[in-house]
């Protein structure tokens, strides 16, 4: 029994704060499977089963009581966010490889819950990506349908993977773009018009996916779940610099509407800079940390190698966070700011 | 007159559970036979009894006296006679007995004939000796001395009245400030006259209207300036430095008394006390407690002091599945279990407990740094880093984030969604700080008594040596004058060898 002050308590609780993520992932997974198919899902359900079952693993090892900590939900965030993120058609091994290093790896070896440095989705998609890069590069081509079955049969390597299936991403298209100017095209634009990628704002169908995606984040804002810093400064830096560079060259450099709404820039704003555990814990810290991810993720997705540079963004940045942190303790209540500096 | 206030960081809005104790008036409390008056009811010194066993006592009596400055007398609540002076369980988790005066009382209630002073007339000094001696403390919970707050020297800028009661459950000083308007005002001009405050401010959550208008009502009525500043209801407003700053704007760090900023503060039961023991020569013997939480008729009590909490609650009705009680508001009050420890000074609320009301804790689960606790600490204070530091033993650097800083107040607590006890653990680190503290400083005396003994060892032998050099001087000088005295001889006899 409790016995020291205060003796009531808010309504809230870990495993409420991961189901409000959850809740809030859930209308951008519907956009998703609308436009990919439910190949979606079958992705998710393969993530969330792994996840719980290493983590279930884990715990056991470590002789914590399982059933309490697998009921935080944890895990079913970082399973959902790997499913996500990676390619919809990935092989079924691609993802458990996923989920062992971030449930695993990332999070149970460096102390589980609440003591992990770097976000275990990120670690997933660096070390997939690094370990199989043609694999998690082979998105989905535009304004491709198959039925559930023969999704399947992609998914657990019963039937080929053909490269008809997939294609660049707009993010790919455009780099290529950038890196051979053999295509000589007058304008990105022209160029992703031409290739039907281009939707309204940014990549067809997945610009609706993203613009979810702000939703929900705009969600978890409204229940408390996350603060603005993070999110904000995330989307002004990285919209800042994508404005300087196509100021400076609209032919190579698309505009900054088109990057915040393309690959995992909302998500990454969103749930990923947000994460509380491996992210800065001050105000300003979190305008620090948000700025610096969405700076680094334009430069690594457009003069990188990889098809996207959300996740090395937060991880370089989630090595930055205690330092961060150091240097931006606010102000104790009653003390100037130069005596509260420690 | 209508005053914005300023907006302290964080706090938390628990439900107020206000309106069912505030209904009713007070009532008091019947007499009950025995009443237990533990010495210590103040911060400071406890005073000591200046009554013996057996003897008979008034109401109003003296029966422990201050005899140190931060100190306040006791009196007998009622007449009776003296039937043991000794240790008894006090209001406490610990259940540790304390020295206490048991009365039996007579139900004659014959006072102690104690003329009102002449207030007006008496210099600054003996209007504080004569609340000392009428056991004003403050009765907010902090049971400070009033008078050691009353000193003369200091002129204040601002004379702050906290009506604020913050604390879910807690309505006695809101049914006070209703029922009793017109005397807490009296002794408000009272307070101003004596700090010599520029401005006079009241303060109160907009959840009590009806205070707020008797208490307009009274200032316009006594034809004082008085303002009554409405503060939003968010605990903890009524807290010392969050109520300076919400109505002055003034930031007190820790270690610097409100008094140094030009501010004093009292709380609206204290000043109706102060004004009772002035104007009335009523000495402190009985409070308004807050009888709430799982009882049938929740309401406040006027209540003699050493009552038992037992027997009050009795009065109340508390409900079959009543596992315990909460003394104070549930923020910040100390949790019991069912006890007959006594009412003191410093009783405000007594909150029945059920599982039902006050359900147990779930178990603390990992921090996950979501910095809810952060946002809700009204001292600006990290308290997730606190925490990690406490918990992995490391408290200077604890101290480093100012926990020194933290009030206690629980808004943390109250708010982490991984149900860390979080002011529990910084009790214990401060308890572990002051004890290394302590160590340290016994270290240091040990060390500079080790040193001075080293020097006066030290000094001893230079002494001696010293002396011995002096007597061996002394010596040779006198060998020397002896020699001298026989003078020439050997300087011829060393002449004479040289010549063999």
């Amino acid at each position: 029994m409790m016995l020291s002050s205060p003796h009531l308590r808010e309504a809230n609780s870990v495993p409420r704060i991961m189901r409000l993520v959850c809740v809030a992932l859930l209308p951008g997974i519907a956009v998703y499977t609308a436009l990919i198919g439910p190949a979606v899902l079958t992705q998710i359900f393969l993530a969330s089963v792994a996840a719980l079952f290493f983590e279930a693993a884990m715990l056991k090892m470590r002789a914590l009581p399982v059933r309490r900590f697998l009921g935080d939900h944890s895990a079913l965030v970082t399973a959902w966010l790997i499913a996500l993120t990676f390619p919809p058609l990935s092989p079924w091994w691609l993802t458990v490889t996923g989920v062992f290093f971030a449930i695993v790896v990332a999070k149970h070896l460096y102390g589980g819950l609440g003591q992990n440095p770097f976000n275990p989705a990120m670690v997933a998609f660096a070390v997939c990506i690094i370990a199989f890069p043609a694999l998690m590069s082979q998105w989905p081509a535009q304004g491709l349908t198959l039925p559930f079955e023969q999704q399947l049969e992609i998914v657990f390597g019963f039937s080929p993977r053909i490269d008809a299936l997939t294609a660049a991403t707009p993010l790919d298209a455009i780099k290529t773009a950038l890196k051979t100017n053999a295509l000589r095209v007058d304008n990105i634009q022209e160029l992703l018009r031409s290739q039907n990628l281009y939707g309204t704002f940014a990549g067809r169908g997945w610009e609706w996916v993203t613009m979810t995606y702000l939703c929900g984040g705009a969600f978890l804002l409204l229940m408390g779940v996350i603060t603005w810093h993070a999110p904000f400064a995330f989307v002004t830096s990285m919209a800042a610099a994508a404005a300087i560079c196509w100021l400076i060259d609209p032919s190579r450099f698309s505009d900054p509407l088109f990057h915040l709404f393309s690959g995992g820039s909302m998500l990454g704003a969103f749930f990923i800079a947000t994460d509380p555990v491996s992210g800065c814990s001050t105000p300003r810290g979190r305008l620090i940390f948000g700025c610096g991810a969405g700076l680094l993720a334009y430069l690594i997705r457009v003069f990188g190698v990889f098809p996207d540079g959300i996740a090395f963004a937060v991880l370089i940045m989630n090595i930055c966070a205690p330092l961060i942190d150091h240097y931006t303790q606010p102000t104790v209540f009653g003390l100037r700011a130069r005596e509260s500096d420690t | 007159m209508l005053r914005t206030s300023f907006h302290f960081p964080g706090g938390v809005k628990p439900d107020s559970n206000k309106e069912a104790s505030a209904r009713d008036p007070i009532a008091f409390a019947p007499l009950p036979e025995r009443l237990a008056l533990p010495l210590k009811q103040s911060a400071g010194v406890a005073p000591s009894p200046v009554v013996r066993v057996g003897e008979r006592v008034k109401k109003g009596q003296v029966i422990a006296a201050a005899e140190q400055w931060i100190s306040a007398s006791l009196h007998a609540p009622t007449s009776g006679r003296i039937a043991d002076i000794g240790n008894y369980p006090l209001a406490h988790p610990s259940g540790l007995p304390a020295p206490a005066i048991i009365i039996e009382t007579d139900g004659l209630e014959e006072w102690q004939e104690r003329p009102p002073p002449d207030w007006q007339r008496l210099a600054p000094q003996e209007v504080q000796q004569y609340l000392q001696q009428s056991g004003v403390v403050g009765l907010g919970g902090a049971v400070f001395p009033s008078h050691v707050k009353l000193d003369a020297e200091a002129r204040m800028e601002e004379l702050i009245i906290n009506g604020a009661e913050c604390e879910p459950y807690v309505t006695c000083d809101d049914r006070l400030m209703r029922e009793r308007a017109a005397e807490i005002v009296s002794g408000i001009a009272l307070l101003r006259d004596l700090t010599g405050a520029g401005q006079t401010l009241i303060a109160i959550e907009n959840n009590k209207p009806e205070a707020i208008r008797a208490m307009r009502g009274a200032i316009s009525e006594h034809r004082e300036n008085f303002t009554v500043v409405t503060l939003p209801t968010r605990y903890p407003a009524g807290s010392l430095r969050q109520l300076i700053y919400a109505l002055t704007g003034k930031r007190a760090p820790f270690n610097v008394l409100p008094t140094a900023m030009g501010v004093q503060c009292f709380n609206v039961a204290t000043v109706y006390s102060i004004w009772r023991a002035l104007a009335h020569g009523e000495p402190v013997a009985r409070r308004v407690v807050t009888v709430s939480g799982n009882v049938r008729a929740p309401r406040n009590w006027d209540v003699p002091l050493g009552m038992s909490m037992e027997a009050l609650l009795q009065l109340s009705g508390p409900l079959s599945d009543t596992n315990g009680l909460i003394v104070g508001g549930p923020m910040m009050g100390t949790f019991l279990p069912l006890t007959n420890a006594p009412i003191t000074k410093g009783s405000n609320c007594l909150i029945a407990r059920s599982p039902r009301l006050f359900p147990p804790r779930p178990p603390e689960s990992p921090c996950i740094r979501c910095t809810a606790c952060a946002q809700a600490c009204p001292q600006g204070l990290q308290p997730f880093e606190l925490y990690w530091w406490s918990r992995a033993r490391d408290f200077d650097k604890a101290a480093r984030y100012a926990l020194s800083e933290c009030i206690e107040c629980g808004c943390c607590a109250y708010v982490c969604p991984a149900s860390i006890p979080l002011v529990h653990y910084f009790r214990y680190a401060k308890g572990e700080l002051a004890a290394a503290a302590r160590e340290q400083k016994m270290a240091d005396d040990a060390k500079s008594r080790f040193e001075f003994r080293q020097f006066r060892a030290e000094r001893e032998k230079t002494e001696k040596a010293e002396k011995l050099a002096k007597a061996a001087a002394a010596q040779a000088a006198k060998r020397a004058a002896e020699e001298s005295a026989a003078s020439g001889e050997p300087e011829n006899m060393a002449s004479q060898e040289e010549r063999h």
